[in-house]
């Protein structure tokens, strides 16, 4: 049973070859046995999974079942849920239950997915390992030595280890792509605007993006379809018709240019991605895509550009977290100063602090011009190159990340070296692209990842093309041991 | 060597719309604490602002009014600093692309002036909530209420050159908000505030001095009089060769003195950026045009008009035109009678308002209609009545004893202005009162008042007053 995609959990539901209930039942079952080892959930709600499993099988049984009736999924522990504790993997909300629901987890619920847990992942989404979660690291199935990156680390464990055949994530540079090309899922972060963000607690609100993790491009079209669209509580949302995903899956690849973009393949890259790369490069092209090479002669400057841009707004998103209202608060305050910052410096992590103090830095009289604004420029830059790109070319294709899973405890103490874990994902948020990672080989027994990035609202040509491509390859079907 | 004073002064305007600026809870001012706010007031994880429209249009229709130029293009930008009654640890404001930039306004000088102050700009942004102090030991009480309501905030040039020019602008800046119907103007209620930035330098002197800002200005009397605390604070300060400190300072009504708050080097760095959560707001020519079509006559151009069509002098046009319904009273009431419009303002601003005031009543509630007071004021024109005698009648009209002519009917007030009859009184006042009129024959001409008093008494005031006197003298004086 866990190991059916979406899609096909949602024929077995309607032929009646199980239950909503038998599959919730048999899911926590693996939940609990498994996350032990994982650490993939901060929360699980089994009584609500039970409860919304045995309305899902009232509705399928009178025939009025929703689009996602009682396909069962677990959000990132980032979406605010109505009555249930959404802790951002933070100290500061570990005691939060949220009075109202994400938008993302309300059209969900509205189309009949039943929710099983808040997944685990990096304190307030700052991190790219899921080591800075308060709830400590999540394991990677393939190897529990290993990160299985982040921040969305514990929606990609969860479908990784077949615990939840989909969940939700956040990408604001690379949250959902990385996790998923280092758990060999399918990881989707639509166009900026696409998703609603109301709901989804805010890390840098020009780069947050609401998507999936799922096994496969086809489940990914389905849950989208669900959480896509205008909502005008969203100011940045935007009001594009949303098609049927699922519908456009079958588009041939015959005539699409996809362009490898040039910059990506640098020293930085290891030699097992690159070959994995350049093979599904040629599997494209035997599907019918043309594929030649493109430039993004500023892409280089993604990095540093999203650590000016994402703490700036990050500095200023996180200073509702003052001990006043909700959240955490110090014991004993002295005072109000004493509040403030016994309140802030007890409840957040080490690196949530250094990202507020980069971006309070960065956006101080005197350092402005030189820092926020010169970024908010080159932000330009890289979005212009894109557009020049896909004048050319329908879609990009790059590796997700320039190596496989990597060792916990390796790089949590180099910031540095962290942050080039995201040099190839990070241009796409810059620019408010979707983009997608599919897997695509594997490194010494570790998935790899392959990387598209679309023009705004190309999803479903990119859904169509990754669906393609797991039509001819099984790498997105492989099982880590242990968990089949 | 003497001082100049400049004055800018930032208002601060709360818009009168139903719900807040970026969030769809109520406005609505005294609710119990706290239940005026939603989630996206008190800041909440995930929520995020969405624009009143009608705070935009609000302040269209004042840029308009103050002939400013309105921004195809304005930005909100985040205003970061903590502070318990601020949820986010940021206001939304605007910074570098306000939504109205330039335009100005009229004031008149107690002589009588006019002159135009300048407007730097004006932008939207939200209001804070409280801090309560009172009922709480040793804790500060929070109300959110307040907090998200649109607020605009109106920065002149510093052009205004004393504390009365400075009332006077706010008087003008207080009229003109509420004409628009954008503002309520309830200054208890914290609607409309101000604070003053407030420098003196030597006259003639090009460079601006040090300044200092006065907060907490909450009524036209406290502005005037914290400027002048002020002003004579720093000139002191110069002329004993200190300097004055670039500083908020605080005003005490009951001490009537500023207090230094903070200082420059304490203030903030509020490190504002734009808003991420929001777009930047786009007004195209089509809104600017319809907002235009709302617009009603202005005070500025009502002022004028008074003068100009009725000819009342300049600061009773500006008391009239500073509520658009008593100088609607005052054009009714002077189209609808043949007097001068300077008598009809005379006794709407004195009579009438002195009545209304009396009795608690807004002009529109008046008991005596526009068309009522005019027959009134022409039985004067006409020489029924005296000025004295009218008020007896304005009186009665006002208790309900019918309109002008029947009370004069029925008390009989109408005014004696028949020469026989006078001189035939004044020969019997003379005649019962040789005694005064020997002291008059001696040089004691002030007597006059005397036999004035004695004719109007006979007279029960009715008498003519200007005849009475002329043929009182020429009876004294013997020719």
């Amino acid at each position: 049973m866990h190991e059916l995609s979406l899609a096909a959990i949602r024929r077995a539901l309607e032929a009646g070859d199980f239950t909503a209930a038998e599959l919730v039942e048999s899911l926590l079952g693996r939940i609990e046995a498994h996350d032990g080892n994982l650490n993939s959930f901060v929360t699980v709600t089994g009584e609500q999974a039970r409860a919304a499993a045995a309305e899902s099988d009232r509705r399928l049984a009178a025939g009025t079942a929703r689009p996602l009736e009682g396909l069962p999924l677990a959000h990132k522990d980032i979406f605010c849920t109505a009555g249930v504790r959404t802790s951002c993997g933070s100290r500061m909300l570990d005691n939060f239950v949220s009075p109202y629901d994400a938008a993302v987890v309300e059209r969900l619920k509205a189309a009949g997915a039943v929710m099983l847990g808040k997944t685990n992942m990096d304190e307030f989404a700052m991190g790219s390992s899921n080591e800075t979660s308060y709830y400590g690291p999540v394991a990677n199935p393939w190897d529990t030595a290993r990160s299985p990156g982040g921040s969305s680390g514990g929606s990609a464990a969860a479908v990784a280890a077949r615990l939840v055949p989909a969940a939700t994530g956040t990408d604001t540079g690379g949250s959902i792509r990385q996790p998923a090309a280092l758990t060999g899922i399918t990881g989707l972060k639509p166009t900026y605007g696409r998703v609603s963000r109301w709901g989804m607690i805010a890390f840098a609100s020009s780069l947050d993006q609401a998507g999936t993790l799922t096994r496969s491009a086809e489940d990914a079209a389905l849950l989208l379809g669900a959480m896509a669209g205008f909502d005008e509580r969203d100011s940045t949302s935007l009001d594009e018709p949303v098609p049927d995903y699922v519908a456009g899956l079958d588009r041939s690849l015959e005539g699409l240019t996809i362009g490898l973009v040039r910059q990506f393949f640098d020293e930085g890259l290891e030699a097992d991605n690159e070959a994995a790369l350049r093979a599904a490069a040629a599997e494209l092209e035997g599907l019918g895509a043309r594929v030649r090479q493109a430039e993004l002669p500023n892409i280089g400057l993604s990095v540093p550009t999203y650590y000016v841009v994402a703490p700036a707004e990050c500095s200023s998103n996180l200073s509702r977290f003052d001990g006043v209202r909700f959240g955490y608060r110090a014991d004993d305050p002295k005072d109000l100063l004493d509040l403030y910052c016994r309140s802030r410096a007890e409840g957040f992590g080490a690196e949530v602090k250094r990202r507020i103090m980069t971006g309070t830095y960065v956006l101080s009289a005197g350092y402005y011009d030189a820092y926020y604004l010169k970024a908010q420029k080159v932000r330009q830059l890289i979005s212009d190159d894109f557009r020049r790109a896909f004048a050319e070319v329908d879609l990009i294709a790059g590796p997700t990340t320039p190596t496989p899973a990597f060792e916990l405890g390796a790089k949590i103490d180099d910031p540095i070296t962290m942050y080039l874990n995201d040099i190839y994902t990070i241009g796409a948020n810059l620019a408010g692209l979707p983009c997608l990672s599919v897997p695509c080989g594997f490194s010494a027994g570790l998935p790899v990842g392959l990387q598209l990035i679309g023009p705004p609202f190309a999803e479903q040509r990119l859904l169509a093309c990754a669906h393609q491509y797991q039509g001819a390859t099984d790498w997105h079907r492989r099982t880590p041991a242990g968990y089949a | 060597m003497s001082w100049e004073t400049v004055i800018g002064l930032e208002v601060h305007a709360q818009l009168a719309t139903k719900s807040k600026i970026f969030s769809g809870a109520p406005t609505r001012y005294g609710a119990a604490p706290n239940t005026q706010a939603c989630l996206v007031d008190l800041g909440y994880p995930g929520v995020l602002p969405v624009l009143n429209r009608g705070a935009v249009v609000m302040a269209v229709k004042f840029g308009l009014a103050v002939g400013a130029a309105i921004a195809p293009r304005s930005v909100f930008a985040r205003k970061n600093y903590f502070y318990p009654d601020l949820p986010k640890g940021y206001q939304i404001s605007q910074y570098e692309l306000p939504i109205v930039t330039g335009g100005s306004l009229e004031i008149v000088t107690d002589e009588g002036e006019v002159r135009r102050i300048g407007l730097t700009r004006a932008h939207l942004e939200e209001d804070a909530g409280k801090s309560v102090h009172e009922g709480f030991e040793r804790l500060t009480g929070i109300d959110l209420n307040r907090a998200g309501t649109p607020l605009l905030e109106i920065v002149s040039e510093p052009e205004l050159r004393s504390a009365q020019e400075a009332a006077a602008y706010m008087k003008a800046m207080h009229t003109l908000v509420r004409y628009l119907g954008i503002c309520d103007g309830n200054m208890q209620e914290g609607s409309f505030r101000c604070d003053a930035n407030v420098s003196v330098r030597r006259v003639g002197d090009g460079k601006l001095g040090t300044r200092t800002e006065l907060k907490n200005l909450n009524s036209f009397r406290f502005l005037e009089r914290a400027i002048n605390f002020e002003v004579e604070r720093q000139v002191d300060l110069l002329e004993e060769g200190g300097t004055v400190v670039q500083e908020t300072r605080l005003y005490d009504a009951e001490r009537d003195e500023t207090r230094p708050m903070r200082t420059k080097e304490e203030a903030n760095d509020y490190r504002y950026f734009p808003d991420p959560d929001l777009l930047p707001v786009q007004i195209d020519a089509a809104l600017v045009e319809q907002v235009r079509a709302t617009l009603p006559e202005l005070p500025d151009a009502r002022r004028r008009r008074l003068g100009d069509e009725y000819g009342v002098k300049a600061d009773d046009a500006v008391v009239l035109a500073a509520s658009p319904a008593l100088a609607n009273y005052f054009e009714a009431s002077a189209a609808a009678g043949t007097s001068d419009g300077q008598t009809v303002a005379n006794w709407v601003l004195g009579e009438l308002s002195a009545a209304l005031n009396r009795d608690g009543l807004d002009v529109t509630e008046s008991r005596i209609e526009p068309a009522g007071l005019a027959q009134l004021l022409d039985r004067i024109a006409d020489g029924t009545l005296s000025g004295k005698l009218a008020k007896q009648v304005f009186e009665a009209m006002w208790t309900g004893e019918g309109d002008a002519d029947a009370v004069i009917e029925a008390k009989g007030l109408r005014q004696i202005t028949d020469t026989g009859e006078i001189r035939r009184i004044v020969d019997e006042v003379l005649a019962v009162n040789p005694e005064q009129w020997e002291q008059y024959r001696s040089g004691k001409t002030k007597v006059l008042g005397f036999f004035v008093g004695q004719v109007m008494k006979a007279t029960k005031g009715r008498a003519n007053p200007a005849e009475v006197n002329r043929l009182l003298k020429a009876a004294l004086d013997g020719d």
